[in-house]
């Protein structure tokens, strides 16, 4: 099976050959590649590059085109911070005043300089994968990305305070995350991974979810040309897995902090699950505990299909080592071939 | 059955999730009339917001509403002790920043809850660098040092700063996303405690005070 096929066997929740495993790598290919990561992110070129090697050097089972959250509101007029070490993060909010959601204005996708960066890596690694490897792109949720954009104390009030502010910035996020998550379709991605944390229980309380991040999933998830997969980013789901299971989305990114024993039977294969390894635990974790966790997934989740094994987070950190990564992939064959034995 | 401070605190949690600031004030108003101000405070306002941040980490109650009460307690409990720093606790040199990031939340959270409980500390900002944290903290003398970060990397600046602070008596507690998901990594990088909640800032606050005075 190709990895594609084997993908799409899983979300069918038919049993594959063996277990998908996505490997969300971001930074490491600037690592292989012997780049900074500003050098890395600067061209698309690069970023094709580094996903390709890594496919090789992993064996894993996608290509992952997101560069960093902030790459959005970049888009919108923002700053980005670059590190070292690390992912690039938003500078200061777009907005100091809540007041001022009345005059943000959606970019243009076609008109953005970073947005096409992204375009074109997905064209350049499309070419080269075809119809062989999936190709995951991201949108930021429009429930999500105001954090970056007023800052989550301002966010928090107008959730809360402002009804009206509320519905003018949703109707404007709506707009350019449609738009960005089609042009990604269009460019040769395979599926878009929708993060929308904020609608997270650790965030929010379910009964907001339904007012909030819950209608805006489902308008703007009915508008993406495409399938996709909602991600909180290591926030919980469970105590909101009813509603979230009704917007549209075919998968969901799983939290380390949940069973996923559990979160399998409550979804009952309505929705395949995609994690739930502790990015941030796998630095530090030694191959025997790697492939122990890995084995304990599979076994809780694997069974039945409708399972891709994948981190938390969407984003494995930069310090998570290569032997750990060739471990997880490695365990993968050895405890994921179908069928599963206990 | 007549009210009691401890009835009235379930009264009072239960108005702070609905973020109900009007009843919350009314449940003041009436707990003053049955008990001193820092009892009221101590039983109202330090045991609910314990309860809530607890409640979180378990995972029953959403960050939103950690924050939304901890700003409600924030503005009832100014309207309590007015004029601030006198009627407030003898207490530690404190302050709090966020190291490196630019994430204010946490922060946010946990500067709102200590002072709802009748505490000061200061607010050295977000952004800090190592070297501009262990300067501020050693010109002001702080006692007590608690460092927020979202990312890992913030996360392991917090080794360098404890170099900085060498040779002071500063006590440094660390809190946020990455010392959650990574059980050992305030030990790692040479914290002195790490706290998920207020509650725990709380209680290191009161053991740092003991030992401080013993
Ligand atoms: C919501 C969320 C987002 C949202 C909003 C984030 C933001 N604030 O800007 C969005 C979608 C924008 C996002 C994006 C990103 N995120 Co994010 N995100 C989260 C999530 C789910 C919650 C973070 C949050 O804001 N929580 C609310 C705050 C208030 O919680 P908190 O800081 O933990 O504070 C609580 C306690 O920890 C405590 N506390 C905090 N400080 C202190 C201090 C003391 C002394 C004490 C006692 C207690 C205490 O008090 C609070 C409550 O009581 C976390 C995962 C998680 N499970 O936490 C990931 C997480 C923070 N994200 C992460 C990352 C990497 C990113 C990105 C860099 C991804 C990327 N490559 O672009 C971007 C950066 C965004 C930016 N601003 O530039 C990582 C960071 C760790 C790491 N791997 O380095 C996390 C931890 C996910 C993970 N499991 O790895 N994210």
């Amino acid at each position: 099976m190709t990895s594609l096929e084997r993908v799409l066997t899983t979300l069918g929740h038919k049993e594959p050959d063996r277990v998908p495993v996505f490997l969300l790598l971001t930074m490491h290919g600037a690592k292989t590649l012997g780049l900074s990561i500003k050098e890395y992110f600067s061209n698309p070129g690069h970023v094709a590059e580094g996903q390709l090697q890594m496919l090789r050097k992993f064996g894993h089972d996608c290509v992952y085109t997101f560069y960093y959250a902030a790459i959005e509101t970049e888009a919108w007029g923002g700053e980005v911070i670059y590190r070292d070490d690390g992912p690039p993060n938003a500078g200061a909010p777009l907005i100091s005043n809540v007041s001022g959601i009345r005059s943000l204005v959606p970019p243009r996708v076609a008109e953005s300089r970073c947005l096409w960066k992204v375009l074109e890596t997905t064209r350049q690694v499309k070419t080269e994968v075809g119809n062989s490897v999936p190709i995951i792109g991201v949108v930021m949720s429009p429930f999500s990305l105001p954090v970056m954009q007023l800052g989550f104390e301002n966010y928090l009030e107008v959730i809360y305070n402002h009804p009206d502010l509320f519905n003018d910035l949703m109707a404007k996020n709506e707009v350019f995350c449609i738009e960005w998550a089609n042009a990604q379709l269009q460019a040769g991605a395979t599926a878009i991974c929708y993060f929308d944390p904020v609608s997270s229980p650790s965030i929010i309380p379910s009964d907001l979810y339904h007012s909030t991040g819950f209608s805006v999933a489902s308008r703007t998830l009915a508008q993406i040309k495409g399938p996709t997969a909602t991600h909180f980013a290591s926030g919980r789901c469970l105590p909101s897995v009813e509603l979230l299971a009704k917007t549209g989305t075919a998968v969901l990114g799983v939290s380390a902090l949940e069973d996923l024993g559990e979160v399998k039977r409550v979804l009952n294969g309505r929705l395949s699950i995609l994690g739930n390894l502790n990015g941030l635990g796998m630095v530090d974790w030694t191959i025997a505990q790697t492939r122990e966790k890995v084995r304990e997934a599979i076994a809780k989740a694997a069974p039945g299909g409708g399972f891709i094994l994948s981190d938390n987070h969407g984003e494995i950190p930069y310090q998570v080592k290569d032997e750990t990564l060739m471990a997880i992939v490695e365990s993968v064959k050895d405890f994921g071939t179908y069928p599963i034995v206990h | 059955m007549a009210a009691t401070l401890k009835t009235l605190a379930v009264d009072f949690e239960r108005a702070l999730l609905l973020l109900d600031k009007q009843q919350a004030t009314s449940l003041i108003a009436q707990a003053m009339t049955l008990g001193g101000v820092q009892e009221v405070i101590q039983q109202l306002i330090v045991q609910p917001l314990t309860h809530i941040g607890n409640r979180w980490q378990a995972g029953s109650v959403a960050l939103s509403q950690v924050y939304m009460s901890g700003r409600i307690c924030e503005g009832l409990i100014d309207d309590l002790l007015p004029q601030t720093t006198l009627a407030r606790r003898a207490q530690p040199r404190m302050a709090i920043a966020v190291l490196n990031d630019s994430h204010a939340l946490g922060k946010r959270i946990i500067y709102s809850s200590l002072r709802a409980s009748g505490l000061e500390l200061q607010d050295f900002g977000h952004g800090v660098t190592v070297d501009q944290l262990v300067q501020r903290t050693i010109a002001q003398a702080i006692d007590i040092l608690f460092v927020s970060v979202l990312m890992y990397p913030s996360a392991l600046s917090v080794k360098a700063v404890k170099q900085g602070l060498g040779g002071t008596r500063t006590k440094v507690m660390v809190g946020g996303a990455p010392f959650m998901l990574m059980p050992d990594l305030w030990r790692q990088v040479d914290a002195d405690a790490f706290g998920v909640n207020a509650a725990d800032a709380l209680d290191f606050i009161n053991k740092h005070t003991v030992t401080q005075g013993s």
